[in-house]
């Protein structure tokens, strides 16, 4: 018995070790979302601008990105100048405030500038949880005909940019 | 030319690594002198390779060898030269080859200091370390080699440094991080020497202490310098964010604190020893586990480098080697010691072995939260993330708990302590700490909350001090000769914990006491805020090297007399069409002043934001005092002398 105990870190460290074999180059290939080739779920928010009520039919028609931030979310930081070159390259981006308070929102918003054609809050992180968010940032792309063809999650940056650029269409 | 050469210089480090983990061990068992003397010299050559092979990487950033990949993905011809050289360590394959450098010059250090140590262990100490050597030597190599060529193809300029790493803190930051993670290996090596030779005794711990301290002196100042650069580089007065990478520098630091205070009682009384190795194996193998997330991808975070699954299954394989097997042996050898000592309910050993129960509960709670979201997903229960939330509410009692028990360990002596004398210095330091942490709550009208942290604080400052003047009032030889004899190691103790203190104070009343709005200003504007006046004086259009830039001017009043001028910037930068918020600061003792400029609203006026954050520099503060401390410690008279062989 008194043996076995010794035995313990290592049976531990083993079986911690089983996990992370599993894990790796999972978050690389990024599981694709259920909803890719799927419609953007029926929602109804309100937008931080100007507190009207938002739905899936106020959204934009053309191709554009849907962008989950927060400013609780350091990635966040970092990705925030990236879209705001995006968005002066005329890129249409869809901002959801996701799970944070509309005052830092604003603030955020101002101090760093507003890359977003539309500002939706997602306070309580429900419309997140239909879309199928695990945490921000995340982007997703949607096409011409308001289906969801890509899913990024982290930061967009200009490496990864190619790639879902070639989606954007 | 050059590149190749580095790149070879590594290849022979690797072979000299290799010889230095077989020859020593070999002639060990064999009882060979002249091999176990092999193990200094063949340390020093393969240091000396790996610093070339760095001298040469960083020759090729100097001289814009963009024909090398590393250097093109890293850095540009307009790079200004210090970024040019902190650029070496900028990506993931130049900062492994500098992790290498600062191990092979630990184990320089130890080979330097091997006089100290018997014949026979020392040598065995580096064998170890150069086994680990070998683990990332090959890990170099094999996956990710800093002077891969980019022929004939060479780029005429470089993809440039991540701006964000283009910073003061971060040229700083990652040497002085490894040092600490690192330097773990140290105490490891001396743990996993103890197993191989079976001298679980007193001996092994006080020739590991100074070693241990030390690299937790370089851990506690790179989290501090990592703090203190989250806070003034993103901007928004945030100091720490539980943020993965920040995990994995935390949790070699408790179990390294932990680790700090066994060796401690391991060495002094003989007790915890089988403990005390667990815990050095523990230590590095947080520090190899914060390498592996960080370079592996398995969690994404703010300071990944690009992940990479193969150079992931390579750290992983590295960690099943080196911890499993020492987790192997020690399962065989340790079962084996038996502790005959036993101590009293209220001796030292007591407090201390509170302090390692919480501690590594500290340690494991972090190590929960962070790992959770892998193992939630390995389970197929989907992927989930913890936030703050959880680590505040989990974090903070335990810490505070520990704090208290702190103070009190070092009042108590070795083996047994008076009941007594112990609880009435305890109960009048209480009442003292409460009434003060009272008055100053009343005053200022703090919560409850902060009545408990301030009086932890002043508990622990009290105690200390009062633990001091008992010792240096006792006997007869007066104050000063008395104070002067006391050892370091004490002044280190006294200095770290009193450090704690300092952090809790400003963890606590930056929380509580932070003020911040968000204002519509035109220059001429004043506005009050926590007791300073601020007066928006001019705005003004400045044309930098690469932006032009729109600077405020706000000066700060108190009581009507000017404290402070600010100069926050909104930067345009042409050539990436990017804007940068600089944020102007006002750094003092007791707060901070720190205003950053938002949008231009219309002709004149300008969205501001203005932070007044109390005692905010007293979080680092601590840390520097702890960093001192641990550093006091390790130069303790008492381990330069020699023993033995």
């Amino acid at each position: 018995m008194r043996r076995f105990v010794f035995f313990l870190p290592l049976v531990c460290f083993l079986i911690l070790g089983g996990v992370f074999y599993s894990q790796l180059g999972k978050d690389n290939q990024y599981v694709p979302s259920a909803l890719v080739g799927k419609k953007v779920p029926n929602f109804t928010l309100i937008s931080l601008e100007n507190d009207q009520m938002v739905t899936q039919k106020d959204l934009p028609h053309g191709p554009y990105l849907m962008n989950f931030w927060g400013t609780w979310c350091p990635a966040c930081h970092i990705e925030h100048p990236f879209l705001v070159e995006l968005a002066l390259k005329g890129v249409p981006i869809i901002g959801i405030d996701y799970k944070d308070q509309k005052h830092l929102a604003e603030q955020w918003l101002i101090e760093k500038g507003n890359p977003y054609q539309q500002v939706l809050m997602d306070e309580m992180g429900l419309f997140g949880l239909d879309m199928g968010v695990t945490g921000a940032p995340e982007t997703f792309v949607i096409n011409s005909s308001g289906v969801i063809v890509h899913r990024h999650q982290g930061v967009v940056n200009e490496q990864n940019w190619p790639e879902l650029k070639g989606y954007l269409k | 030319m050059l590149p190749e050469i580095g790149q070879f210089s590594l290849i022979l480090a690797l072979f000299f690594a290799l010889s230095l983990a077989i020859m020593p061990l070999v002639g060990y068992w064999k009882g060979h002198q002249l091999l176990l003397e092999t193990a200094r010299p063949l340390t020093f050559i393969m240091s000396a390779l790996v610093l070339m092979s760095f001298v040469i990487l960083a020759v090729s950033f100097l001289t814009n060898d963009f024909s090398v990949l590393y250097v093109s993905q890293n850095s540009s011809i307009k790079l200004p030269i210090w970024y040019k050289f902190s650029a070496v360590w900028g990506g993931h394959e130049g900062s492994l080859l500098f992790w290498v450098l600062i191990l092979v010059g630990w184990c320089s250090a130890v080979a330097l200091k091997i006089r100290s140590l018997p014949m026979d262990i020392g040598p065995i100490v580096l064998a170890v370390l150069g086994s680990i050597c070998v683990g990332f030597l090959s890990f170099l190599l094999f996956t990710s080699s800093p002077f891969v060529r980019l022929l004939p193809d060479t780029p005429p300029d470089g993809g440039d440094l991540n701006p964000l790493l283009q910073d003061f803190g971060l040229i700083v930051h990652p040497p002085i991080l490894y040092m600490g993670y690192v330097g773990f290996a140290v105490a490891f090596a001396f743990a996993v020497t103890a197993l191989i030779t079976g001298n679980l005794n007193a001996a092994w711990a006080r020739w590991a202490r100074p070693w241990t301290a030390c690299s937790w002196a370089f851990l506690t100042l790179g989290i501090t310098l990592g703090s203190w650069w989250a806070y003034y580089e993103l901007g928004w007065g945030g100091w720490w964010f539980w943020d993965p990478v920040e995990n994995a520098s935390l949790l070699p630091w408790l179990s390294g604190t932990a680790l700090l205070h066994s060796l401690a009682v391991t060495e002094k009384r003989g007790v915890f020893k089988s403990w005390t190795v667990l815990l050095a194996i523990f230590t590095f193998s947080l520090s190899l586990l914060g390498a592996f997330l960080v370079r592996s991808g398995v969690l994404t975070s703010v300071h990944s480098f690009a992940a990479d699954p193969t150079r992931g299954v390579f750290i992983l394989g590295l960690l099943v080697v080196f911890v499993g097997g020492s987790l192997f042996l020690y399962a065989i050898r340790a079962s084996q010691v038996r502790s005959s000592v036993t101590f009293g309910a209220t001796g030292r050993e007591a407090w201390l072995l509170l302090n390692n129960i919480l501690l590594t509960v500290l340690t494991l709670t972090v190590l929960l939260g962070t790992l959770y979201p892998l193992i939630f997903d390995a389970l197929r229960l989907g992927k989930i993330s913890v936030g703050a939330p959880y680590f505040n509410s989990v974090f903070t009692p335990i810490a505070l708990l520990l704090i208290v028990f702190m103070a009190v360990g070092p009042l108590s002596k070795w083996h047994k302590t008076s009941l007594n004398s112990l609880l009435k210095a305890c109960v009048i330091a209480a009442i003292l700490a409460m009434l003060i942490a009272g008055g100053l709550v009343y005053r200022f009208e703090f919560g409850w909350l902060a009545w408990v942290c301030l009086s932890v604080a002043s508990w622990v400052l009290l105690l200390s001090l009062a633990d001091w003047f008992s010792k240096v009032t006792a006997g007869s030889k007066g104050m000063i000769p008395r104070a002067r004899q006391l050892p370091r190691n004490y002044y280190g103790m006294l200095l770290a914990h009193i450090g704690v203190a300092v952090t809790l104070i400003g963890i606590i009343l930056v929380s509580i006491n932070s003020h911040d709005s968000m204002l519509r200003l035109s220059p001429g504007d004043k506005v009050s805020m926590a007791g300073y006046e601020f007066r928006f004086d001019r705005m003004e259009q400045i044309q930098g090297s690469n932006y032009v830039s729109n600077k405020g001017q706000f000066t700060a009043y108190q009581s009507g007399r000017a404290v402070a001028v600010l100069y926050p910037e909104k930067r345009f930068f042409t050539t990436r069409q990017q804007v940068m918020t600089e944020a102007a600061l006002d750094a003092g003792f007791t707060r901070d002043l720190y205003i950053s400029l938002g949008e231009q609203l219309d002709e004149s006026a300008w969205g501001v934001r203005i932070y007044v954050k109390s005692f905010v520099r007293w979080i680092w503060l601590g840390g520097l005092m702890m960093m001192a401390g641990g550093l006091l410690a390790a130069l303790d008279k008492r381990y330069r002398q020699r023993t033995g062989g």
